[in-house]
């Protein structure tokens, strides 16, 4: 009888420890979930408000003393005033042009030394391989401004030649893609130089296609770079017509619109978002394997 | 023949090096040496790229210009808040994410977004939020105001509205490199220490400050290093807020400062540009250098 009671409290302290533990469990859970959703409103009440404002008109924004969460009677308006008032469409070019120059020139360079630091013997190459290491310490702000006299002086101002070159290469990247094909096996080397296949053509038929997600990863982060790069363009362009969108919406801030024109100003931020966002969701797991392998902005 | 062999070899490769060499000696070595150069040449006429003198002038004036100092200044107090601040929020966040595991990845994607948007496009809409116009007190001040405070202009208006605008606009966009380094880290901690620790019944707290924080010590370390580099050259997310006329509005940055010296208004004085830029380098090394410092007692490798 007695024995029996003792083993019914027991079965009934099990009960309650496990109850609280569960009801620890909840509350902590609910505490985190709570405080998760307080930074992601944090991270996407922005975006939500920029696209709000830009479908709002022009007239309801400027009444609204108090701004609505939402609308009832959303525009396009101001996405057409974007492209007609001031040259949104000019900076969108421009930036693809920009952009797709500077990250395919940067590829064919960083290849081809990749290669001969991962592939190739020869005298010197240790050192050059230590001094480009070391280039990789050097802040931008400290060669920008001789890179800014010396494209002034080559009168390479206002063009598109002044604004890709400085940034077609980039040591870290070098050194991501020479780790890749360094763990490519010599023995594919050998045998393909058993066949008569020249350096190059081995490069192309082989290093290149076994490095594919490497090379992906790094066109993705570069494309992120150029898209979004404002102080060498800002420095080397003052003519509208080269301007890049970072610089296009500085412009339109002070100058286009008038000032109190925020719905059109929201809808060209709008549309110069949306881009990079795009390629983000498509590539999501690219880029933030890439990011974290070491792609710190800037 | 042989030899011969070995030469070829030996062009071939640095045949292939040849362009990257070009690029990083036009771009980056040669200015290197020339910044030191310009930062001690005396009086430097853009314009006829002659000089008068050579000497620490052109650092003793950037260092006795208010506008240099109060340049240091915003970025030493933006420093100071924005780096613990974002790598503790951070923490807290990536804890928080490692512990659930429905909405996880959803969340982690959302956390990412700020990285990928344009620094300038995003920083209007932080403006517009803040800001106080003529016909409207703008979301955050009706925000204050409903909770009983008095309204401020953040974007016009006192210095330290303007800091609190700038700082939390600094760490909304670093949040998403640290948040993202910080949870790979934490997935990377061994599970069987927490189990071992379980076992011997530890608390929750004394398991997080002796098992998954020296765990993770290197890549906070990490953070904290290339959050004091990232937070010392802070410029363009100043602009997105504050316009480019940083200088009138008190809130320019030392980057800020070498670049108005080369371009715009108040530019044409590389060398000035060049000594400033010169003592940024030297503050953020000499910072790196404590860190590295501190860590070698305090992380755990």
């Amino acid at each position: 009888m007695g024995r029996k009671n003792m083993n019914t409290d027991k079965k009934t302290d099990y009960e309650k420890i496990e109850l609280t533990v569960r009801r620890q469990k909840r509350i902590s859970d609910i505490i985190t979930y709570v405080l998760l959703s307080v930074w992601a409103v944090i991270v996407l009440f922005p975006f939500y408000w920029m696209v709000l404002t830009s479908i709002k008109s022009y007239g309801a924004y400027n009444s609204e003393y108090i701004p609505k969460f939402y609308t009832l009677s959303p525009t396009l308006q101001n996405y057409v005033d974007a492209f007609t008032a001031v040259p949104l469409g000019k900076y969108l070019v421009n930036t693809v042009i920009f952009t797709l120059a500077t990250t395919f020139l940067m590829l064919i360079v960083i290849t081809l030394a990749a290669f001969a630091f991962a592939r190739l013997d020869f005298k010197g190459k240790n050192i050059v391989f230590v001094i480009f290491l070391s280039l990789m310490m050097i802040p931008n702000e400290l060669v920008i401004i001789t890179n800014y006299m010396t494209v002034t002086n080559l009168d390479m101002r206002n063009s598109f030649t002044g604004l890709i070159l400085p940034s077609v290469t980039s040591v870290f990247y070098i050194y991501l893609l020479k780790e890749n094909f360094e763990q490519i096996p010599d023995t594919l080397y050998y045998a393909a130089k058993v066949d008569g296949t020249s350096d190059f053509k081995y490069l192309l038929r082989v290093m290149i296609p076994i490095s594919k997600p490497t090379l992906v990863t790094v066109t993705i982060l570069k494309v992120i770079e150029c898209w979004n790069s404002y102080v060498w363009p800002r420095l080397i362009t003052d003519d509208e017509r080269y301007f890049l969108v970072s610089n296009g919406i500085q412009e339109i801030r002070e100058n286009g619109f008038g000032r109190e024109n925020i719905p059109a100003m929201m809808a060209a931020v709008v549309v110069i978002s949306l881009p990079l966002i795009i390629l983000f969701l498509i590539f999501r797991k690219k880029i933030m394997e890439g990011v974290s392998r070491g792609g710190m902005k800037g | 023949m042989r030899k011969r062999k070995f030469i070829n070899s030996s062009l071939k490769g640095w045949l292939y090096l040849l362009p990257a060499i070009l690029f990083l000696g036009v771009f980056m070595v040669y200015p290197l040496l020339d910044v030191f150069v310009y930062s001690f040449e005396e009086g430097y006429n853009s314009a006829s790229q002659t000089y008068f003198g050579t000497g620490f002038y052109n650092y003793s004036y950037v260092l006795h210009d208010p506008y240099f100092l109060q340049a240091v200044k915003n970025t030493f107090v933006l420093v100071v808040i924005t780096v613990p601040l974002s790598t503790g929020i951070a923490l807290i966040i990536s804890i928080g994410l490692h512990a659930i595991k429905p909405l996880r990845e959803l969340l982690q994607t959302i956390y990412f977004l700020p990285y990928v948007t344009n620094t300038l496009a995003v920083g209007m809409v932080f403006m517009i939020l803040f800001k106080k116009t003529a016909y409207s007190e703008g979301l955050i001040n009706l925000l204050i105001t409903g909770l009983g405070g008095t309204s401020v202009d953040f974007i016009d208006g006192p210095y330290w509205a303007k800091m609190f605008v700038l700082c939390f606009y600094t760490i909304w966009v670093v949040m998403p490199f640290k948040i993202l380094i910080l949870t790979g880290a934490l997935s990377g901690v061994d599970e069987q220490y927490y189990h071992a620790a379980r076992v011997d019944g530890t608390s929750k707290f004394r398991i997080f400050m002796r098992i998954t924080l020296p765990m993770i010590s290197p890549m906070i370390f990490y953070l904290v290093i290339t959050g004091f580099i990232g937070a010392f050259k802070a410029y363009s997310d100043v602009v997105a807020l504050f316009g480019t006329n940083l200088n009138a509005a008190e809130m320019n940055t030392i980057v800020g400062y070498v670049y108005d010296m080369l371009y715009g208004d108040s530019g044409g004085y590389p060398s000035y540009a060049s000594a400033a830029a010169i003592i940024l380098f030297v503050i953020i090394l000499t910072i790196t250098c404590i860190n590295l410092l501190v860590s070698k007692k305090n992380v755990h490798y």
